[in-house]
């Protein structure tokens, strides 16, 4: 395949995916709105006042950006997992499979569904939270790449799952067992600081942590953790999973015998 | 001229120990309406399987128009297209979207994808669908969707594995007739079936596969030349009480109107009709018992005693 040629399978893939997660928007737009008005609603009008400041700044401000990058995250997680499990499930990945379509076009072509969706739940659930906060942008580069980098680095890891999925269940356990917890223990609601030394070196394991407070220095300026370890660890998790996918399709791992 | 496939000592042996091909060598020429034959679990589904690169094979060489699917995959690919034989597109799509992505995948820029899903929509008899969902279609509808689907990037190989299953025979017959069309038009067409007479009628050359060995690999007039036998069943004009005793063919009364006839391959016909006469035997009409491709068919395959 010439890369034009390349260029047309992958924006195929990405446009297939598109049309699929807009056409069940009741599924995978509407929930992360609703929950993210409940968020903001329980811990940002009803109890946050109580709470008072966190790290100088009101409860509420303080967990818009943690809230907003954790939709993107389940988003983006979500998207590449179902469809492309999905798509073992139906056996339609055959229809990849045996066209001549490299094994990176594939997998860039399902990554970007999953960014797509990860940006498009993040634009409307930053619009939700306009309705509950002054929001302020601190630094609005930072913002647009943690959102990017986040989203990459969460559809590469809804792929792997996918591909090693052999029933709707193993589609679920992860985001259950793994990625909610490491999401909630992320410093959504908290900054780390509030930990004692013990808990808050452990809480340096969970690189959702690395993501949301680089997040939070787009709209706030503050961060628990420097800037650049945050891109840093990202981009390593990006590249390892990236690898592991494109070797689990070399493979053939889970879609070919 | 450069085979359309060459298949050389092809193995495969599945994670569960299955020895699904023990070492096959076929050649298909360009340009032929090929039959690959063989009972359920012969290994017909893992040759294709292979050819397409679903399956990963253990040994052996796939060149599929001169290409090594191994060393240039990308190539080899683009040369094929599959009809499998389970349906295997996303229920929740149009025919229209199926098509449109298939040719997306093949590097086919939009608006040549649109004229060619125009084209093989319509061929398919599918235009008045395009904008259903596929899982609404009738099984029928559904597998020419997956004809139409094959050709979206105009192959040059396409392998249909039971094309036909579960199809009635009218939609089946139109079916025929576009295959015979697409190949008189060039394309080379390997057909697995279960329907014999669909071979007989379509294929030129056939090879059958059993056990995981090729067990017979000629043209489709040198393999019905093989039948030795074959059993005409005769409608008479008049009843009779008892098949004729003297003469030398045997003959089975199986109602007063109905003799079935075991005639030699080397026996003229004529000479039967003509004996018939004399005796005051006339047939109103005659049909052969079963197809002469299953006989030969299942003399191959219930020898197995391969090595």
């Amino acid at each position: 395949m010439t890369a034009k040629e390349q260029l047309v399978a992958f924006f195929t893939i990405v446009n297939k995916e598109f049309t699929r997660f807009l056409r069940i928007w009741q599924q995978t737009i509407l929930p992360p709105v609703i929950t993210t008005f409940l968020y903001f609603v329980i811990f940002g009008n009803l109890i946050g006042p109580r709470i008072g400041l966190m790290d100088g700044f009101d409860y509420i401000d303080f967990i818009v950006p943690g809230i907003i990058l954790m939709q993107v995250i389940t988003s983006s997680y979500a998207n590449v997992v179902s469809s492309f499990f999905g798509a073992k499930f139906q056996n339609s990945i055959e229809e990849i499979l045996v066209s001549p379509t490299p094994n990176y076009v594939i997998l860039l072509g399902y990554m970007m569904g999953g960014v797509a969706r990860g940006i498009i739940v993040g634009l409307i659930v930053t619009v939700v939270s306009l309705l509950f906060s002054d929001l302020k942008i601190h630094n609005p580069g930072v913002l647009m790449s943690v959102v990017i980098l986040t989203s990459v680095l969460f559809s590469l890891g809804g792929f792997t799952n996918a591909v090693f999925a052999k029933s709707f269940d193993d589609v679920s356990i992860v985001p259950t067992f793994v990625l909610t917890p490491l999401t909630y223990l992320g410093g959504i609601f908290y900054s780390i600081n509030l930990l004692p030394n013990f808990w808050q070196n452990i809480s340096m394991g969970n690189p959702i942590l690395y993501m949301i407070n680089a997040f939070r220095f787009g709209f706030l300026g503050i961060s628990d953790i420097s800037l650049w370890i945050s891109y840093l660890i990202v981009l390593i998790f990006i590249i390892t999973l990236f690898t592991i996918n494109l070797s689990l399709l070399h493979r053939g791992y889970g879609i070919r015998t | 001229m450069t085979p359309a496939l060459e298949i050389i000592s092809l193995t495969k042996i599945y994670k569960n120990g299955t020895h699904a091909l023990k070492g096959i060598d076929l050649q298909v020429k360009e340009g032929d309406f090929f039959a690959l034959l063989g009972p359920n679990g012969a290994g017909k589904s893992t040759v294709i399987g292979i050819l397409c690169s679903l399956i990963n094979k253990t040994s052996g060489v796939v060149r599929i128009n001169n290409i090594d699917i191994e060393k240039d995959f990308q190539v080899a690919k683009s040369f094929l297209g599959v009809v499998p034989q389970e349906f295997n597109f996303n229920v929740f799509e149009t025919p229209w979207q199926i098509l449109i992505n298939q040719a997306g995948y093949y590097g086919i820029p939009k608006e040549l994808a649109k004229q060619r899903a125009e084209k093989y929509l319509s061929q398919m008899g599918l235009w008045s669908k395009r904008d259903e969902r596929t899982r609404e279609l009738s099984g029928g509808m559904k597998r020419r969707l997956m004809i139409a689907r094959s050709l979206v990037h105009e192959p040059r190989v396409l392998i249909l594995d039971e094309p036909t299953a579960g199809v009635d025979i009218e939609i089946r017959h139109s079916m025929w007739a576009f295959l015979k069309q697409i190949n008189a038009e060039g394309t080379t067409i390997i057909l697995t079936t279960h329907y014999l007479e669909e071979a007989e009628n379509l294929c030129r050359n056939i090879a059958i596969i059993d056990q995981g060995y090729l067990v017979e690999n000629t043209s489709m007039r040198t393999l019905l030349r093989q039948v030795p036998m074959e059993i005409f069943v005769l409608d008479l004009e008049h009843p009779i009480d008892q098949a004729p005793l003297d003469l030398n063919i045997k003959m089975t009364l199986v109602d007063n109107y109905t003799l079935e006839v075991e005639l030699p391959e080397t026996q003229n016909i004529n000479y039967l009709y003509k004996e018939l006469s004399n005796r005051g035997i006339y047939v109103r009409s005659m049909r052969n018992k079963s197809n002469r491709l299953e006989q030969r068919f299942m003399t191959l395959v219930d020898q197995k005693n391969y090595t």
